[in-house]
């Protein structure tokens, strides 16, 4: 049986849009009159959704890139070390200049991306023996290292605070004005879908790739490009999102393979509908109060983790 | 025609292949046989420029292979090598799809869809075209990979030991298809093989490699000789005639 058809990504993108509506009718404010709905639609909710809807697709399609870069389906960027990185950029910011405007925060945490995830390719390249299971327990331990850097600079400088509210992923705090620049990464998104085939041939393999006649080196920094500016992009503007980047391309592969040009609409629709999902039950489930989109994440997604883990096995 | 002129490989400072000159023609199958860590794969490794070489050059059709331009070389050379092991999971059209890369770039024509569908139909994948290779057994995903290399349709077409891990049936079944490939498709196949009695049997040239050299190049009637092979493997071994075709009995 075909799922890849238009009709049922259309279906799907149906959904999500529903998803998207009640996001916008969800909130604390009591509205009295047509006028207050639209400017508080206009000023919070629309720029909420928006912001939610870019970084459920960005970091979906961030995990896909670097599970084809790394040949393994359990890596993404926040296991990896890159968003630490991005995070240890963001601190020495606040450390170093305080004042630093959006954009400036953007490039650094961007820039320090590019040596998380590369330095995490480069490790990879050196270990010999690539089980499946060692590449994401070298990534994580990595990742600990990173933070434990991170940690011990916030400690020191009585930071932990305004880090911890800094990365962790949360919402709440999106106003108009303060989350357009993720449209640079839903750009990068596209971009990333145009190139999909040379990320699939690169998830062949290294030798399979050259083969093929595809420049393999050329794919590797584009591709931790893409990962490294949507890891900065994101972590700045709505914080660390964990699974995201791991449950959603497993989902898709399970269901449609990896044949990215085919199935790269799907990450991003499933991945928007599943941080969608999130951010409502994250303003729901406490109402009137907000649990962070992070912890919603983290339970969600670690079932969902859990289950596909077990229905892999029954593949093999 | 490939040529070898007095090319050698070291890896990490050790020879792995030393002074090697031979030259494979145009159609035909060779294979190349020896013992573990005679640089069989190696030799492969140089063709397809994943080792550099220390000494020498390798020519294709005249031109050195460094000259080639990656996609250029892509359309004249192609290689399978052993372990196709894919985390990715593509389906069978997928994978013959992607043999098709060099020359569509992604955006398949009308040409290279009837070359896929003629790679399936001539490994006998049709009715497996839409499934996962994960999902195929060994021998079926094997021929799935040959058949991405047969309509990547180059001139040339290397495969590192093919047979791996097949049964009989399917060993005979790929070494019949390579020797078709040969034949009806006017190609150059040079496989490395373990089975020195597949070798013989559907070969037009052997080279036979000992030590990272070459030890002896010849029709299989030349090299399935007694001398040849023992010295070769350095064992006891003995080769007999059966059916007109000549076997080497090894097993005791």
């Amino acid at each position: 049986m075909r799922l890849t058809t238009p009709v049922t990504l259309m279906l799907a993108i149906a959904a999500v849009t529903g998803l998207a509506v009640v996001s916008l009718f969800i909130g604390v404010a009591d509205i009295n009159s047509f006028d207050e709905f639209w400017s508080l639609v206009f000023l919070t909710r629309l720029p909420r959704t928006l912001a939610v809807i870019l970084t459920g697709l960005s970091l979906s399609v961030a995990g896909v890139v670097m599970q084809s870069l790394a040949r393994n389906k359990f890596v993404e960027p926040t296991t990896t070390g890159t968003v630490e990185w991005a995070a240890l950029g963001i601190l020495l910011l606040l450390l170093f200049w305080p004042q630093a405007s959006m954009t400036t925060k953007l490039i650094v945490a961007s820039l320090f991306s590019l040596i998380g995830a590369s330095s995490f390719l480069f490790i990879l390249s050196r270990i010999q023996l690539q089980s499946s299971l060692i590449i994401p327990l070298a990534g994580i331990m990595y990742a600990g290292v990173i933070s434990s850097v991170l940690a011990f600079i916030a400690y020191r400088f009585d930071l932990m605070q305004s880090v911890w509210t800094w990365i962790q992923g949360d919402f709440s705090m999106i106003l108009k004005g303060r989350y357009e620049l993720l449209w640079i990464s839903a750009a990068l998104c596209g971009l990333a879908y145009f190139t999909a085939d040379q990320f699939t041939l690169a998830s062949m393999g290294k030798h399979t790739a050259l083969n093929l006649g595809l420049n393999y080196r050329f794919t590797l920094f584009w591709g931790v490009s893409i990962v490294a500016m949507i890891s900065g992009i994101t972590v700045v503007i709505s914080g660390i999102i964990p699974f995201v980047g791991l449950v959603v391309p497993n989902i898709v592969s399970l269901l449609f393979g990896d044949n990215y040009r085919r199935t790269l609409p799907w990450v991003a629709v499933i991945g928007t509908g599943l941080v969608l999902t999130c951010d409502i039950l994250a303003r729901v489930l406490a109402f009137p109060y907000e649990i962070p989109v992070a912890t919603v994440m983290g339970v969600i997604g670690s079932i969902i983790f859990l289950i596909l883990i077990h229905k892999q096995n029954q593949h093999a | 025609m490939i040529q070898f002129n007095n090319v050698s490989v070291d890896i990490r400072s050790t020879p792995i292949l030393k002074d090697i000159s031979f030259s494979i023609p145009e159609t035909g199958l060779t294979s190349v046989i020896g013992p573990n860590g005679a640089g069989k794969s190696t030799l492969l490794s140089a063709l397809t420029q994943t080792v550099p070489t220390s000494a020498g050059e390798i020519l294709i059709d005249d031109k050195p292979i460094q000259s080639y331009e990656k996609n250029k070389l892509a359309r004249t050379l192609s290689i399978l090598r052993q372990d196709n092991h894919l985390t990715a999971r593509l389906t069978v059209e997928d994978l013959v799809t992607f043999g098709r890369f060099p020359y569509h770039k992604g955006r398949p024509t009308k040409e290279d869809a009837q070359k896929i569908a003629t790679a399936i139909e001539f490994l006998g994948l049709n009715e497996f075209q839409h499934r996962f290779l994960d999902q195929l057994s060994g021998g079926q995903r094997q021929r799935a990979f040959i058949a991405m290399v047969l309509a990547q349709d180059t001139k040339y077409v290397c495969f590192d030991e093919p047979l791996n891990n097949l049964d009989m049936k399917h060993s005979q079944s790929i070494m019949k298809q390579l020797r078709l490939a040969c034949d009806s498709l006017n190609k150059s196949i040079i496989v490395v093989l373990h089975d020195i009695n597949f070798a013989a049997s559907y070969s037009d040239s052997i080279i036979a490699m000992h030590n990272g050299r070459v030890f002896e190049i010849g029709s299989p009637e030349e090299i399935m000789q007694d001398n040849i092979l023992q010295a070769l493997y350095d064992m006891p071994l003995h080769v007999q005639t059966i059916n007109g075709q000549p076997l080497c009995l090894y097993y005791s």
